[in-house]
């Protein structure tokens, strides 16, 4: 282990989940999504395929199958967003349309990845309403894909959620190792969306106190608790604002469906 | 565990047992980790104001957290106290914030680590064009990118779910600063999640201790080698 590779780790990785496997499934052929996968040379695809083999039969314990599937909601909420503002002309001004765009594509990413790791024991994706109107499709963002400043605001709120969310379950993921660090893998790609979204709302993109940058007050919930600054057991000196956007902080999953519910038709 | 304290001796380390055991004891019960469970053995005193990260437990790690932090601490101050001509408007604030972060991220490790925290070397900043916005900024890039994938990496190693909570609070304020300087570096495109550092699923890179120190190396006079692994 003294200078090993990211690829070579995976490829050890990957027999090791293919020799569980074997053990589960004594003599049967490497499956058709097992092997496509890793023909095409792509190693978390090839991941989640094995994973999906693997703990179809059972072996993914459910506080992790638990967390992944609250990861999912949010990744279907996210991908759903993009997609559909993507896809409404004129909302998006066409300097910002490939950022968004390469934003959507690692939601979309993010579901496949998910999905494809949980199987069958994948939730199905809810019915959205981007007004946060509980379903009643007018809520107080109801020019959500008429109005870009209102769509962008939404995007914030997601992704500053995002990352709070995916913060506050990593420890509960630390059970299996190889799901654990693809988790953290998605985090800081939501923290690289948040950052840019953020700056394109001339925001800074880091989080200021508790600040809720720039979105309306309803928004606090997302904010609350980042003037936070005790750390482990460590409580930093007080010595301005800067120590308040030097670290993000976690949400439980209460605190994060509280968020996201009324943009959940039924809730969850 | 107090029985286990004293069953490994490094080769080398001439400090009688019974002091290092209470030395190790103090330490570790004056920043609480004792308690925690998170230590196993009296390795850990290797790493002590030594030139090596020991990653036979989680203080391998956060040395290497201190290692980096302190690199881009002195990288940006250096910034600040003498930035590029050339830098936008805008972007001395941005580097200024940075550096803040950076410097509680320090300051966090210092005191988490205590005694047990490594000595780092001088810095060699040689290869950086201070005066060049562009130098600089492609090397603030590196660094957040470093820090990024590294403490992703770490997800596979650290032992205590604290610490696992700390280094998602740093990891994706690196991830903000990073996006931040990829985007100043090459506006309004893709790169601030570019496909060089997010894959095909989405995923953000991860890398092992021993590529992180390789890539931070060339910053330091004298790199800290590892053991443990």
């Amino acid at each position: 282990m003294t200078s090993k590779g990211l690829l070579e780790t995976d490829l050890e990785l990957e027999a090791k989940l293919v020799s569980r496997r074997e053990a589960i499934r004594r003599g049967a052929a490497t499956s058709s999504t097992v092997a496509a996968g890793m023909a095409m040379a792509s190693v978390p695809i090839a991941l989640a395929a094995v994973a999906k083999d693997v703990f179809a039969q059972g072996a993914l314990p459910g506080v992790i199958v638990d967390v992944l599937n609250f990861a999912l909601t949010l990744e279907y909420l996210e991908a759903e967003f993009y997609t559909t503002g993507m896809n409404t002309p004129a909302l998006i001004r066409p300097e910002w349309r490939n950022q968004f765009d390469q934003i959507r594509k690692h939601e979309v990413a993010h579901v496949a990845f998910l999905k494809a790791t949980l199987g069958a024991r994948a939730v199905s994706k809810p019915t959205f309403d981007y007004t946060a109107g509980n379903g009643s499709r007018n809520g107080p963002f109801r020019d959500v894909f008429t109005n870009e400043q209102t769509f962008t605001a939404v995007a914030q709120a997601f992704e500053d959620t995002g990352v709070r969310a995916y913060k506050g379950q990593a420890a509960y993921l630390m059970g299996n190792r190889d799901i654990l660090v693809a988790a953290l893998r998605i985090h800081s790609v939501e923290a690289r969306h948040a950052g840019q979204i953020r700056r394109l709302r001339a925001q800074k993109a880091w989080i200021v106190g508790n600040s809720p940058g720039g979105l309306p007050p309803n928004t606090q919930p997302i904010y609350d608790g980042e003037a936070n600054r005790f750390h482990f057991i460590l409580a930093q000196p007080a010595s301005g604002i800067s120590m308040t956007h030097s670290f993000d902080e976690p949400l439980t999953k209460n605190q994060v469906l509280a968020i996201v519910n009324p943009f959940i038709v039924g809730g969850r | 565990m107090s029985s286990q304290l004293s069953t490994e001796i490094l080769p080398g380390d001439s400090v009688p047992v019974a002091t290092r055991r209470e030395f190790l004891r103090r330490a570790a019960i004056s920043t609480g980790l004792l308690a925690s469970g998170a230590f196993s053995g009296c390795h850990v005193i290797g790493a002590a104001g030594r030139n090596k990260l020991d990653f036979g437990d989680d203080f391998g790690i956060l040395n290497l957290a201190l290692v980096l932090e302190t690199t881009e601490t002195r990288f940006y101050e250096r910034v600040i106290s003498s930035p590029p001509r050339d830098l936008r408007p805008g972007e001395f604030e941005i580097l200024r914030d940075i550096k803040a972060n950076e410097r509680q991220h320090l300051r966090f490790f210092k005191r988490a680590l205590g005694p047990l925290r490594v000595k780092v070397s001088d810095s060699n900043f040689s290869s950086i064009d201070f005066t060049s916005r562009q130098s600089v900024l492609e090397a603030a890039r590196n660094f957040e990118d470093n820090g990024v994938a590294t403490l992703n990496g770490a997800g596979r190693r650290v032992k205590l779910p604290e610490f696992l909570t700390i280094a998602g609070k740093l990891v994706s304020v690196e991830g903000r600063h990073s996006a931040s300087l990829r985007d100043m570096l090459n506006p309004g495109s893709r790169d601030f999640a570019g496909d060089d550092v997010v894959d095909e699923n989405g995923l953000d890179r991860a890398i092992t201790p021993a590529e992180s120190l390789a890539r931070v190396s060339k910053f330091l006079v004298n790199p800290p080698r590892i053991v443990g692994l």
